[in-house]
């Protein structure tokens, strides 16, 4: 167990007040005590967004980046520096609207890195309007007449992907969440972790209202079982709270490229020298003096 | 004196096979070899060319007519036949007729290709005839072929050596007559390099310490990841990214982490990358990007050259920020210019943009030597374990602050895109951090500027004219300038390779300025008016996709005597 409060920031917070990010801020604080960890050793990743203000409210390393453009920036990080526990932590707008694209490619790649999705199925930075998440016919400040459009699942397409470690947290229920997030974290590659955090200001429901439909992944499910894991995640009655899927082992990103550079910080590794340089270029090299040689 | 040697087929005949060989084979035999390659957007059919320019000294410059055209099939014969001088030969595939028409001559590749039991060896037949043409002997065409097929197979090159020997027999059969065209002498350095813009972009940047390099395909810049991604040893981690705005956030989260890091891309792919490029400018995180142009707006001509992206580099990007703008002139260059954009980049912790194009991407050139010696990292990251607590963006009389990386020590880094403090958390301090972090950045680019090298001046002394230029055109201008020379006129050129900061210059006073340049707008010439409050008196300008010659430039100076 790690000192508790290692990961302590002393930069003004911005969120609201009692806002359930805080919940994800204090269980990520836990797990990486949990988990032994120095702040120096992880890097957190964001995009934009009040979900993506996280990273400064935690002590570690931070690149707060572009909106949507958080797992790239955070892919690069991790190849660049293998020695470090990446973490992306953006809100449902920027990972699964603004940066879709980029989670399923990660989802091919798997590069080591836990997604931490702060779903509070809106946008509210912008001031309410529907995410990808959206329960559809939920009005809006923006779809006044309510949502026309499906919300995405991100959670099944990740299972579907068979993604190393799929899991769904409550920001409501710290405890639970922090042991997710550990397991999240100490699996090798791709860990996607959408929490469900309510919206004090824009939301259309309470806090409380979620924690009514949430439930335990059922004691005997089995993260390895694919179908059985879509459709937890697909249940429209309850929110199952849990681990998920347990995906195939597979390389992470870059292993073979790591394997050959002894998973050191690519800044490490000496440069090139002219020899070798000169080496790759002899190809390009025409030397006519061996011609004439050759000529009878 | 030079020669014309230009080969025309349809995309997928071998254009490229026999091109590269004939260009190899001459430059072994003593010429030097200027190769240009145009090329539709397609993978078989349609009509290409390489143009290879035989010279006694390196003149890497493109030439578009023929002295002798290759033409792989009946339909590249009618569509290039227009480019061949008036005494030049047109040699085709077909049966050597007992009377040719004037200035034409056929040989059977393809026939005695079947015969070899390989069709495809027609193009290293027709390799074989065109060599023996310039009456070079076997030993220059074989070493090509070993040196293009001897990777493959011993069988494969075995096969080829066999076929560029019979196409040399082939011709020598033909005894093809009226011979009016002469062959310049060989003069070239003993010894020296045939390479592209993208082969030398991308050696440039492993010789720089390159060691992350994300990229979406896109003409003509591929080839740099590829070769990255095809020589493992050169120690540079390339990724194929999905599209290009993540190709620009991998590699500046890769940068962040410490590693020397590039993506390539041309003008539709840069596009994309630019909220990503001031990005790079807020948060100070170097990164390199080559941006290979091509002809816009939209798709455009996606094989052809241009430089109509100019002003969109030097521009792109919302806010106020320094950057590097390089734009080399030839592979030599390039080579060099990767390094310099590497090491400026670290320093300066600004996107450095190295502007290419079609023309330099694809081309051989032959250089005689390359700055492997000389070019040289130059990293300049900050040591970990100063006096606590380290702020990524302290503020200093230059603008740079102490670079760390993610993870480099215990001191904690915090890369912010919202404006931020010195600590690099968010702020909103309009009075006080807000200017202050403005400024800070804004005088990295003044310090950057005192880096920058002043234009290469040719033959200014006296000169009455001065043609201005950019990047690859220095090759047409350089001969246009030496064409005019040799008849008594004044003419000389200034011509930059580092146009943004743009350096300080004196500025020859009493010439007339032309400006030289492959858009249809001047923008060039536009930037200089407006930095230096230059007037120019003319310009040359080429947009139909094709590079600026020797001759266009010529052509463009006579309309305005």
């Amino acid at each position: 167990m790690g000192e508790p409060d290692l990961f302590k920031s002393g930069v003004e917070n911005q969120w609201c007040p009692g806002c359930s990010n805080f919940g994800i801020l204090t269980a990520l604080q836990q797990a990486l005590g949990k988990l032994g960890k120095r702040p120096h050793e992880v890097c957190l990743v964001s995009g934009i967004g009040q979900a993506a203000k996280l990273p400064h409210y935690l002590a570690a390393n931070v690149f707060n980046g572009l909106h949507g453009r958080a797992i790239p920036a955070a892919t690069g990080i991790s190849v660049a520096n293998p020695t470090l526990t990446t973490i992306v932590t953006s809100g449902d707008g920027d990972l699964y609207g603004e940066g879709g694209n980029h989670l399923l490619h990660a989802l091919r790649r798997n590069p080591n890195l836990t997604v931490v999705v702060h779903n509070n199925e809106l946008y509210a930075l912008t001031k309410g309007q529907a995410s990808p998440t959206t329960p559809l016919g939920e009005k809006t400040r923006l779809q006044f007449q309510g949502v026309e459009i499906e919300p995405l699942r991100m959670l099944a397409v990740a299972i579907l992907q068979d993604a190393p470690f799929v899991a769904r947290g409550f920001a409501g229920e710290i405890p639970t969440l922090s042991e997710i997030l550990v397991q999240a974290i100490a699996q090798p590659g791709l860990s996607i972790v959408e929490v469900v955090q309510p919206c004090l200001t824009w939301g259309a429901h309470p806090a409380a209202w979620y924690r009514e439909r949430t439930a335990p992944v059922p004691a005997n499910h089995d993260p390895h079982d694919r179908e059985a894991a879509i459709r937890l995640a697909n249940d429209r009655e309850r929110i199952w709270i849990g681990v998920l899927y347990r995906g195939t082992p597979r390389p992470v990103f870059a292993s073979r490229y790591h394997d050959r550079t002894g998973r050191r910080p690519l800044a490490e590794l000496p440069p090139l020298n002219p020899a070798e340089i000169a080496r790759r270029l002899e190809p390009f090299r025409v030397k006519r003096t061996d011609v004439k040689e050759e000529k009878p | 004196m030079d020669l014309s040697v230009v080969i025309a087929g349809a995309a997928g005949e071998g254009v490229q096979t026999v091109g590269e060989l004939f260009s190899r084979a001459a430059l072994q035999e003593g010429y030097a070899v200027f190769g240009f390659q145009e090329y539709e957007s397609r993978i078989r059919g349609g009509r290409s060319s390489f143009r290879i320019r035989l010279t006694s000294s390196p003149l890497n410059a493109p030439r578009l007519d023929a002295d002798l055209l290759l033409a792989l099939n009946p339909d590249a014969a009618r569509a290039y036949r227009p480019l061949l001088r008036p005494d030049g030969l047109l040699l085709t595939d077909g049966e050597a007729g007992a009377t040719p028409a004037p200035g034409t001559a056929s040989l059977p590749f393809r026939r005695t290709a079947e015969a070899l039991g390989d069709r495809r060896m027609a193009n290293t037949l027709a390799a074989g005839s065109l060599a023996a043409l310039l009456g070079m002997g076997p030993g220059s065409l074989d070493r090509a072929v070993t040196t293009l097929f001897g990777g493959k197979s011993r069988e494969v090159e075995e096969k080829n050596l066999a076929a560029a020997r019979r196409g040399i027999a082939l011709f020598a059969e033909a005894r093809v007559a009226g011979r009016k065209w002469a062959a310049p002498p060989k003069e070239a350095p003993s010894e020296a390099y045939l390479l592209t813009g993208n082969d030398a972009l991308a050696l440039g940047a492993s010789a720089a310490g390159c060691r992350f390099m994300s990229a979406y395909p896109m003409s003509p810049s591929t080839e740099i990841i590829t070769a990255l991604a095809r020589n493992e040893d050169l120690g540079v981690f390339t990724e194929q990214a999905e599209d290009e705005i993540a190709a620009i956030n991998m590699a500046l989260g890769a940068s962040a982490a410490g590693a020397r890091a590039m993506t390539a891309t041309s003008g539709g792919g840069f596009a994309l990358m630019v909220e990503a490029l001031s990005l790079a400018g807020m948060i100070e995180t170097p990164i390199v990007i080559v941006l290979a142009q091509r002809p816009g707006p939209a798709t455009g001509l996606p094989t052809r050259t241009e430089q109509g992206d100019l002003l969109f580099a030097l521009h792109a990007g919302h806010g106020e920020f320094p950057r590097l703008l390089l734009a080399p002139s030839d592979p030599r260059d390039a080579f060099e210019k990767m390094v310099r954009a590497f090491n400026l980049a670290d320093r300066y912790q600004v996107p450095a943009i190295v502007l290419s194009d079609q023309l330099l991407a694809d081309s051989l050139f032959t250089l005689s030597d390359l700055p492997v010696d000389r070019a040289r990292p130059e990293p300049a990251l900050a040591r970990p374990g100063g006096a606590p607590p380290y702020q990524r963006y302290r503020l200093s009389p230059d603008g740079v602050s102490p670079r760390l990386y993610f993870g480099q020590g215990e001191d904690l880094v915090v890369v912010d895109s919202d404006e931020h403090d010195e600590a690099g958390h968010l702020t909103e301090d309009l009075a006080g951090m807000r200017p202050r972090m403005v400024e800070k950045r804004l005088k990295k680019g003044l310090a950057l500027r005192a880096e920058i090298a002043p234009p290469e001046t040719y033959q200014i002394e006296g000169a009455e004219t001065i043609l201005v230029g950019w990047g690859s055109t220095r090759g047409a201008i350089r001969e246009a300038v030496d064409r005019r020379r040799t008849r008594g006129e004044r003419v000389g050129a200034l011509h930059f390779t580092e146009l943004w900061p743009l350096p300080d210059v004196s500025l020859p006073k009493g010439a007339r300025f032309v400006a030289v340049e492959g858009n249809a707008t001047g923008q060039f010439a536009r930037l200089l008016s407006s930095e230096y409050g230059l007037a120019f008196s003319g310009a040359v300008r080429r947009y139909d996709g094709l590079p600026i010659t020797a001759q266009e430039i010529e052509r463009g100076l006579d309309g305005r005597a």
